[in-house]
């Protein structure tokens, strides 16, 4: 009981919550405008796993750059721990679905790119050599990007996010152009520094499997523009099994929500 | 039937086996000369050089005949010890085997030059001087060589570096600030494609001396690609990058020096290519013209006195000076771009 009260404290303190407010944002495209997200509103508790589902080009993508604050939503707040989201800040950093790496930077160099930003990078150094251990690519320090496969590509951008001590974590479907087997490594993994570090996390996704592997709701969008269609909880502990009946059984409902279970 | 094809197979290889120790026989006692053997000839020509210089009597009055063929003679020894001495010397044997053929041809070529003016006169004298007459410039006229060299190298580094630092300056800053971007784009459009060459009367009388003038004019004709391709390197960086960095708590100035910059590298080193080869003609017009040293004046006033050798003489010095100015550029880039080494091909 006592041991569960600290763990919970633990995650408070790792991660930060998150409140989305009757969210809209539309983009101007020559001079039309196209809505991408319609009130949206939702919570996310600290350290809570929460996966953002709908089809392609939804707007997903778009509420995942208005929580990082790249962009002032047209309509509505968001809130970091109850303060107001107003740009970009590396306590919410993302992982892209292209790494992005800087060509002309060695891996050590893109790792410690936040932390030098910051202009903390000097008494920080073990900072960087940690987060590269954490991804396991500890051999790799002065290799330059395209010498990397996309798997330690993504490790790399994974290792350049952790290594901010982010209190949360969005993931824009960082793993949708790795192969199916890396995939699959790189979610386990994803999983276990999830409940190592206790960070919330926001993950963008389109694959099913992925998000009930990953997360602890799945939140189902509507076609674009996007609206909350389910909020569903997955009340299943970890580290998961994909053969899990209940997972299958969630799934099942979750692409009739997605209007593709007739294919199942 | 297997075993007969087995135990063919297997003769086939012994006299394949034979055949090639046969082959490799007589060619592996003189492998050394073999590879060698372009180093060998090579030295032959230097030999025919230094002995097409002495054969025939010079028609012309040149002192420096006899010095050019122990020259010859000295270098086709060299040659020749290198040579032998083959893999011995390591690296340095290695890089003459390559250029060996260049060895050679640069003798044929300077037999056929030697015997073409100095002694059989197929080319009309004056216009076209031997190499000795060339060497004598060399010797006889070097401290005014020398001091035009200075000149000229002086010139053409303030000029470029003052050039490429503005032009840089403000390649960034239009390609980053849409305001400045907005007042410099029109007067770029505007002064840029003039050849720089098309200011030097008025840059003669406005600026206070000839020197300053000049100074402007190749800073003009570098700074202009410089300025254009920075830009089109800034301003065609992705904008993912800026993306990555802003998430992870960078400022505009981060943003600038750590992202924009090195991204648009590659770019400004096209850039600064280009200024190099433009400020090179822009130098030695100005110096034809209203400089009173360098090699381009150095040029001007070997014409003038109608002294063809000294002319060539400058001519081969110039374009020393310009490769190498190419080649240090090269060098400069390849060591701040390494990373580009596996992402495109140079």
């Amino acid at each position: 009981m006592v041991a569960l009260a600290v763990a919970e404290q633990d995650l408070t303190s790792a991660g930060a919550s998150l409140d989305v407010e009757g969210v809209s944002h539309a983009f101007d495209i020559d001079g039309t405008v196209l809505p991408v997200l319609d009130d949206v509103s939702f919570g996310v508790k600290p350290g809570e796993f929460v996966a953002l589902l709908g089809p392609s080009g939804c707007g997903k993508s778009t509420l995942l750059r208005l929580v990082a604050g790249l962009e002032p939503p047209r309509a509505g707040t968001l809130r970091e721990d109850g303060d107001p989201i107003r740009g970009p800040f590396p306590s919410r950093v993302v992982v892209f679905q292209d790494p992005t790496l800087f060509p002309w930077r060695n891996v050590w160099d893109n790792v410690a790119l936040g932390l030098e930003a910051q202009g903390i990078l000097k008494s920080q150094l073990h900072r960087v050599d940690a987060a590269i251990d954490l991804v396991g690519l500890s051999g790799f320090h002065k290799a330059y990007p395209h010498q990397l496969s996309g798997g330690m590509a993504q490790r790399v951008a994974l290792a350049r996010a952790l290594v901010n001590d982010p209190k949360i974590l969005v993931l824009d479907e960082p793993l949708g152009k790795l192969d199916s087997l890396t995939r699959i490594t790189m979610q386990a993994e994803i999983a276990s520094l999830w409940q190592r570090k206790g960070f919330t996390t926001l993950l963008v996704t389109h694959d099913v499997e992925e998000a009930l592997f990953l997360a602890n709701r799945v939140i189902v969008f509507s076609d674009r523009p996007a609206r909350i269609k389910a909020d569903i909880a997955v009340d299943r502990p970890y580290p998961r099994h994909r053969g899990d009946p209940k997972l299958a059984e969630l799934r099942r409902n979750i692409l009739g929500l997605l209007g593709l279970d007739a294919t199942w | 039937m297997s075993t007969y094809s087995a135990s063919k197979a297997v003769a086939l290889a012994q006299s394949a086996e034979e055949g090639a120790a046969i082959a490799g026989q007589p060619l592996s006692l003189p492998v050394s000369l073999s590879s060698g053997g372009t180093g060998v000839f090579a030295s032959l020509a230097w030999v025919g050089f230094g002995v097409s210089c002495l054969w025939w009597q010079d028609i012309g009055d040149w002192s420096r005949t006899h010095q050019l063929a122990a020259a010859a003679f000295v270098m086709s020894g060299g040659i020749f010890l290198a040579t032998v001495a083959g893999s011995r010397l390591g690296q340095f044997n290695a890089g003459l085997q390559r250029r060996a053929p260049w060895l050679l041809a640069s003798a044929l070529f300077l037999t056929l030059w030697e015997v073409a003016t100095a002694k059989l006169a197929w080319l009309p004298l004056p216009f076209f001087p031997p190499p000795q007459s060339i060497i004598e410039v060399y010797t006889d006229d070097l401290p005014k060589l020398l001091d035009s060299i200075f000149a000229s190298v002086k010139l053409q580094l303030g000029g470029y570096v003052i050039g490429a630092t503005v032009g840089f300056l403000t390649g960034v800053s239009i390609g980053w600030s849409r305001s400045v971007g907005y007042w410099v784009h029109p007067v770029l459009r505007f002064i840029g494609p003039l050849p720089a060459t098309a200011w030097l009367p008025i840059a003669f009388f406005t600026f206070p001396s000839s020197w300053s003038a000049s100074t402007f004019l190749i800073a003009l004709a570098t700074g202009f690609p410089v300025t254009v391709l920075t830009w089109s390197g800034v301003a065609s960086v992705s904008y993912a990058y800026y993306d990555v960095a802003r998430t992870l708590g960078a400022r505009p100035w981060f943003l600038v020096l750590k992202v924009a910059i090195p991204a648009a590298l590659p770019h400004v080193f096209v850039g600064l290519f280009m200024g190099l080869g433009s400020s090179f003609a822009v130098l030695v017009v100005a110096e034809m013209i209203g400089v009173k040293a360098g090699l381009g004046w150095y040029l001007q006033w070997a014409q003038g006195w109608a002294a063809y050798a000294n002319m060539y003489a400058a001519l081969i010095v110039m374009s020393l000076l310009c490769s190498g100015a190419i080649t240090l550029l090269f060098r400069t880039r390849d060591r701040l771009l390494i990373w580009q080494k596996g992402v495109v091909k140079w």
